[in-house]
């Protein structure tokens, strides 16, 4: 899709990267010593603590991910906003008290606090670089996603764009300004997603029974594109896909509803008839690809029920394989938030376990209020005429242009600082693992405070310069299926570990370090040869996977448990003459 | 670590009936996609109905934990946590 860039939506944005850069600068003075840098000296109030917490999770997956997913499938992208609160209730009733009573700056911390083993720091700050590389990904590709119709530039500009920032801001201040940061951020996208939800209550639906034409993209041999036949641009002459999304027909033939009650929205949609667009690829002798997006008229009835997209089709399908696929991704959500680093390490920026506690409740109040309002946010860009066919990423921006510019350019401005908070974190944990774990357990010497700042901060560059090139590589794929590998991997490698170190007392340090290794590689190995991977990444026929079905969670996570426990058992002696 | 506290047993009591809840409506996507179709209230069918209950429940789960445990705290963390604890 081309865009055009408009000097409103431009002003608003840089106010925000300067505000929140401003901000980063101002706190960033007070971040001096390592305590300061990695967890804002255990100061933030809990209730800050809470927000950022929604801050730090609601990433560009939950924000463009999910509601593009509803835009284009209906129900089933809301499968993923319940799946990622689920997660926590793990995460609060399970991990965040031990977590703050055994740990200081890092996961790799709370898990060696019985052991001082080198082993176990050098597996989880491992597996707590590779899953923040893999979450990182996402934030990459969402941010370059978001600078396209914004400012008008391509996507590898605000992929770097955003690295360039979020190293800036994690580099002068560590944690103290990542939070506040997160904080703000957490604060206007919860208000403004409910700003953005009334407003399309208020709007209601409208019925346009003629149904638009379909669209087609003509990449060439030689990498032209064409639109429609014509060449791509915004001049005469030119092409450009046109935004669609519209009702074909309302209950009982009426034209426009009004405004609609939260439940009424449903109801109403439940009984009427959308126009969805389906996508189909041709690949000629000549070597270009022609995708074709047709119309296609789908009852509400079918939309509102989980199953329509092609991730979740295994629903609906009679096969075993099919639904355990669906089985694991769900158990990896619920399994993953507790295990992800950058949440982790936010239970020790609060002074307690009591503030841990109660920073946690904050977090689950505000980001599962902003759960529910993405399936009205997603189902608003279905039906508003804001849908944009070639990129499920856009939905929840083009749906506020579809208000006005002024909401156009918030929206986007929020959806880019909630790339930075998200992103700030990942980085911080990732170079905190870097330091703390792997340089001191490899290196096998004590660091000075001011020397593990520093190496910090030289780690934040590369992280961050790592991802930014992983962003540009993965440009196409939806952000919040990417981040569903990072819910497997993070689930699979840390969370036997760190459950069974807290509730059964015979778990030995090699029985952890085994099943932090286990659980990542096998994790990752499943995702490599999988069915999406194959068809999305390297472009094989989907049937030549080497697994069964593509999430791995339903068996690499009972992996790791059976890991800790064999591997505790053979261990057992040894450790006791330890003791 | 050697013996399980009552904000423990608590969490992990909660924790089963989210699971219960959870696990139901995975199962139920999964194996019974009809039944989530039906439309037992205000025209809005199960499958939305429960989805938005999980997100409560998540949150009413949290709020009682949250309650119970202050009312025990002045036990359970004497130790370690009124070292950091200014009241």
């Amino acid at each position: 899709m081309t865009h055009n860039s408009s000097p409103l939506a431009i002003a608003v944005f840089l106010l925000f990267v300067a505000v929140t850069l401003g901000i980063t600068f101002y706190l960033g003075k007070k971040a001096r010593s390592s305590a300061g840098y990695f967890v804002a000296h255990g100061q933030i109030p809990w209730f800050v603590n809470g927000v950022a917490f929604a801050g730090d999770y609601l990433s560009a997956a939950s924000f463009l991910g999910i509601c593009g997913m509803i835009a284009f499938y209906g129900y089933d992208g809301f499968l993923y906003s319940i799946g990622y609160l689920a997660g926590w209730v793990v995460a609060l009733f399970v991990v965040a008290e031990p977590m703050k009573r055994l740990g200081k700056f890092t996961f790799a911390d709370a898990l060696n606090a019985r052991f001082q083993s080198p082993g176990i720091k050098r597996a989880a700050g491992l597996s707590t670089l590779v899953v923040s590389l893999f979450y990182l990904i996402p934030q990459m590709v969402g941010a370059g996603v978001l600078v396209q119709p914004l400012l008008g530039l391509p996507h590898w500009v605000g992929v770097v764009i955003v690295g360039a920032v979020v190293i800036t801001i994690v580099v002068t201040a560590g944690m103290v300004s990542t939070t506040w940061v997160q904080f703000i951020k957490g604060a206007l996208l919860v208000l403004f997603s409910a700003i953005l939800t009334v407003m399309i209550l208020a709007r209601g639906f409208e019925a346009s029974p003629n149904i638009p034409p379909p669209q087609t993209v003509v990449k060439t041999a030689e990498g032209n594109i064409l639109i429609n036949g014509l060449p791509k641009g915004v001049g005469n002459g030119q092409g450009q896909i046109q935004p669609v999304g519209t009702i074909s027909k309302l209950p009982s033939g009426i034209e426009r509803t009004g405004p609609l009650g939260p439940l009424e929205f449903f109801s109403t949609l439940q009984q009427s008839e959308i126009v969805l667009w389906k996508k189909k690829e041709i690949k000629s002798a000549d070597g270009s690809t022609t995708t074709v997006y047709t119309p296609a008229p789908t009852p509400g009835s079918q939309i509102l029920q989980p199953g329509a997209s092609p991730t979740f089709a295994g629903i609906r399908s009679e096969k075993l394989f099919d639904k355990l696929n669906f089985l694991s991704l769900m158990l990896a959500l619920f399994c993953g938030t507790a295990s992800l680093p950058h949440i982790l390490i936010r239970y020790y920026t609060v002074k307690d376990q009591a503030a841990a506690r109660k920073s946690t409740i904050v977090g689950i109040g505000s980001i599962g209020f902003f759960y529910v309002l993405t399936l009205y946010m997603g189902l608003g860009a279905m039906t508003s005429g804001a849908m944009d066919v070639t990129n499920s990423n856009m939905a929840a921006p083009l749906l506020a242009r579809s208000f006005n510019q002024w909401l156009f350019a918030i929206i986007s401005a929020i959806a880019f600082t909630t790339v930075l908070g998200t992103v700030s974190g990942l980085i911080i944990a990732a170079s905190g693992a870097v330091v703390h774990d792997l340089m001191t357990s490899f290196l096998k010497f004590e660091m000075s405070d001011h020397g593990e700042v520093r190496a910090a901060r030289i780690a934040s560059v590369v992280v961050g310069a790592v991802a930014v090139m992983l962003g540009i590589v993965f440009e196409t794929m939806n952000v919040n299926y990417l981040v569903g590998w990072a819910f497997s991997i993070a689930a699979s490698a840390n969370l036997p570990a760190l459950v069974m170190l807290l509730f059964w007392p015979r778990t030995t340090k090699q029985g952890i370090t085994a099943a932090i290794l286990v659980g990542m590689f096998s994790s990752l190995a499943w995702i490599l040869l999988s069915a999406d991977t194959f068809k999305d990444v390297y472009g094989l026929p989907a049937d030549s996977a080497l697994v069964p079905f593509s999430q791995p969670g339903i068996v690499t996570i009972p992996l790791g448990f059976a890991t800790v426990i064999v591997v505790s058992l053979l261990t057992r002696r040894a450790g006791q003459a330890n003791a | 670590m050697k013996k399980i506290g009552s904000n423990v047993r608590l969490g992990l009591a909660l924790f089963a009936i989210y699971l219960l809840l959870y696990g139901s409506f995975v199962l139920l996507a999964a194996f019974a996609p009809k039944l989530m179709e039906k439309t037992p209230l205000a025209g809005v069918n199960l499958a939305v109905w429960y989805g938005f209950g999980l997100i409560v429940a998540a949150l009413v789960l949290a709020l009682v934990y949250g309650w119970i445990c202050r009312t025990n705290a002045p036990h359970e963390e004497g130790g370690h946590a009124s070292a950091g604890e200014p009241k």
